[in-house]
């Protein structure tokens, strides 16, 4: 797929993420839109996998581990072709297999359920040890976000992957400054987080999570290094793409209301 | 009837207890806004810590801050903190560190965000632990007695708070009493006794069990450990016929604590109402009617202890 092929799925979900948000009444924006170019890239050039056979055994894993941005996730996987685009509006409603984090029992096309931040990298390393000792060259990619890697729990993932050689395992830090009550670094700084993750004997790369060339290039590197896991620094901005939205703590975990919504999305179909 | 969230309350209660007590401290774990201690940073900002995302962090900090002296309260969504179940084990029970675990956010009452957020299993571990009280309270009036009462009880306490409005039942005269159960109606033939959200569905189910002519005790038990042994052994002495509701799971919560109760007297019967599967997104009225927290479910219930 080409780069603006690219560009123009990613702006699609973006809107798509709006629409089931504002139908939801409630829901995280911020980083669900921060991490539509990374997801896009995932499912529609850089994962190996079959919308019409999602148990293929052989397909790459994605691993969303800051589950509470499941929105992007669930438009990527209706515009890929796995269920239809209508159910995404049904977002947070009972009865509905889109729940407000990802549940794999009711919605089997993720592939673990997550919304305890720090959890989900060590989930993607144990898929991808198990392909490691079940001879199978499938990949593993996990997306996790900045506040979470305040846990505890991320950094024994990080420990343990490079000691399991997991060169099948590309984990992408969506780098957007912001969590739930305010800036990263007035929380609970992470810097200097390239050197950490080197210091945990990743290989590591830094770059603009929202220019697909970056991305591509970013994840064929990993793909091409053979000695351990590699961890792709995003830098991000939250709610990127809705202007009002952007870098703005108070669109984490806030709908949109239908005014707002149909300002957003016509941002993003006429403005970008 | 006005309705507040216990979470709410909390948040007012503390930032006005630590006007007087200095030793009161209050720990966040990145979710002031939820917790409700935002009000608290930004008034007594030299004695709140946001740790970040990091909970299993809290406990640890939290109680070497009661070694050294503090009061702290540790804020994060029940099903978060008291997903540090070995660290609050070691850290907090074992050496009696004198830590307020505060849980909001609890059972499937907070509707859209789903299972992953909703603590369904809370109760069942805090109440495993020796030295840990566990308080729920029921309104806003019972929330500000609940705690001004654990910021000078001495030892460890877990406090369940709910995200959603309550409905007030009780007086705004109202004392709250440690380890007390309140009877908030009196009733010959069964009692219903609920803790924290699902208070005005068992006051509700009470209407629908007279409208049958069934006349039904209903009872707040705050206090979910040490649980209130003589109320219960007393009503399972009379009639001996006991509903426990609670929005939590059927294991370890109330209705454990209770049939724990009545198994060692050796009288009465009891039914059970709570969660018993992985709840999902949905309203908080259509949660409760689809997983078994209903006025209906609720009188149903009591009807079948009724032959
Ligand atoms: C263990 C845990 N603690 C707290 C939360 C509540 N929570 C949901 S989102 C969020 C902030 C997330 O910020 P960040 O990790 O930076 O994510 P992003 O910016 O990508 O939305 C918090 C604290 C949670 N889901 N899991
Ligand atoms: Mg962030």
């Amino acid at each position: 797929m080409t780069i603006p092929e690219l560009e123009a799925i990613a702006k699609e979900i973006r809107v798509d993420v709006i629409r089931m948000l504002v139908e939801a009444g409630s829901g995280h924006p911020g980083g669900s839109l921060s991490c539509t170019d990374l997801v896009t890239a995932l499912y529609f050039h850089q994962m190996r996998h079959r919308p019409e056979q999602p148990d293929w055994p052989d397909r790459d894993r994605f691993v969303l581990s800051k589950g509470h941005c499941v929105p992007a996730v669930y438009a990527a996987l209706a515009r890929a072709g796995y269920f239809p685009r209508e159910e995404t509006l049904s977002l947070r409603k009972l009865n509905s297999r889109m729940q407000g984090h990802p549940d794999r029992h009711r919605f089997p096309y993720v592939e673990a359920s997550t919304g305890s931040l720090g959890q989900g990298l060590s989930v993607a390393v144990g898929m991808a040890l198990a392909g490691k000792a079940g001879g199978k060259d499938y990949r593993t990619y996990c997306v996790i976000s900045d506040g979470e890697c305040q846990a505890g729990q991320i950094w024994e993932a990080a420990m343990s992957a490079p000691r399991f050689g997991l060169d099948n395992l590309c984990a992408l830090m969506d780098y957007n400054h912001i969590q739930l009550s305010g800036g990263v670094d007035e929380i609970m700084s992470l810097e200097p987080v390239l050197d950490k993750w080197r210091a945990f004997n990743w290989n590591t790369l830094e770059i603009d999570g929202h220019s697909f060339p970056a991305i591509l290039d970013a994840l064929q590197a990993a793909e091409q290094h053979h000695d351990g896991p590699t961890m792709i620094v995003c830098q991000t901005v939250k709610g990127k793409g809705v202007s009002f939205m952007e870098n703005r703590w108070e669109w984490h975990g806030k709908a949109p209301s239908r005014e707002e919504g149909e300002r957003a999305v016509e941002e993003l179909v006429n403005g970008g | 009837m006005s309705a507040t969230a216990t979470r709410v309350t909390f948040g007012e209660t503390v930032c006005r207890l630590a006007d007087t007590n200095t030793d009161i401290v209050v720990l966040d774990a990145d979710l002031r806004k939820s917790t409700m201690t935002d009000e608290f940073s930004r008034k007594h900002p030299e004695r709140f810590f946001d740790v970040g995302i990091a909970e299993g962090n809290m406990v640890g900090v939290g109680a070497g801050m009661a070694l050294a002296g503090k009061i702290p309260f540790i804020c994060s969504f029940a099903c978060f903190v008291v997903g540090r179940f070995e660290q609050i084990r070691m850290a907090v029970a074992y050496n009696r560190a004198n830590v307020k675990i505060v849980g909001t956010h609890a059972g499937i009452g907070i509707g859209e965000d789903g299972y992953s957020q909703m603590a369904t299993e809370d109760v069942g571990l805090m109440r495993t632990l020796p030295n840990m009280a566990v308080v729920q309270p029921a309104d806003a009036v019972e929330t500000r007695g609940a705690v001004e009462y654990i910021a000078q009880h001495d030892g460890p306490v877990f406090l369940r708070l709910t995200r959603q409005k309550v409905a007030d039942i009780n007086d705004e005269g109202y004392e709250f009493r440690f380890g007390k159960a309140v009877v908030l109606r009196e009733g010959a033939d069964v009692s219903l006794l609920g803790t924290g959200a699902v208070m005005e569905n068992i006051l509700n189910a009470a209407d629908l069990l007279a409208a049958q002519g069934i006349s039904a005790q209903v009872v707040n038990v705050h206090t979910l450990k040490p649980i209130d042994t003589e109320f219960i052994e007393s009503i399972a002495s009379s009639h001996g016929k006991i509903v426990t509701v609670e929005d939590h799971g059927i294991h370890g919560g109330l209705g454990s604590a209770v049939s724990e109760t009545v198994a060692e007297l050796g009288r009465g019967r009891v039914r059970r109402v709570g969660v018993t599967e992985f709840a999902e997104s949905g309203d908080t009225d259509g949660l409760y009617g689809k997983y078994g927290l209903s006025a209906e479910h609720i009188s149903v219930a009591a009807m079948e202890l009724m032959d």
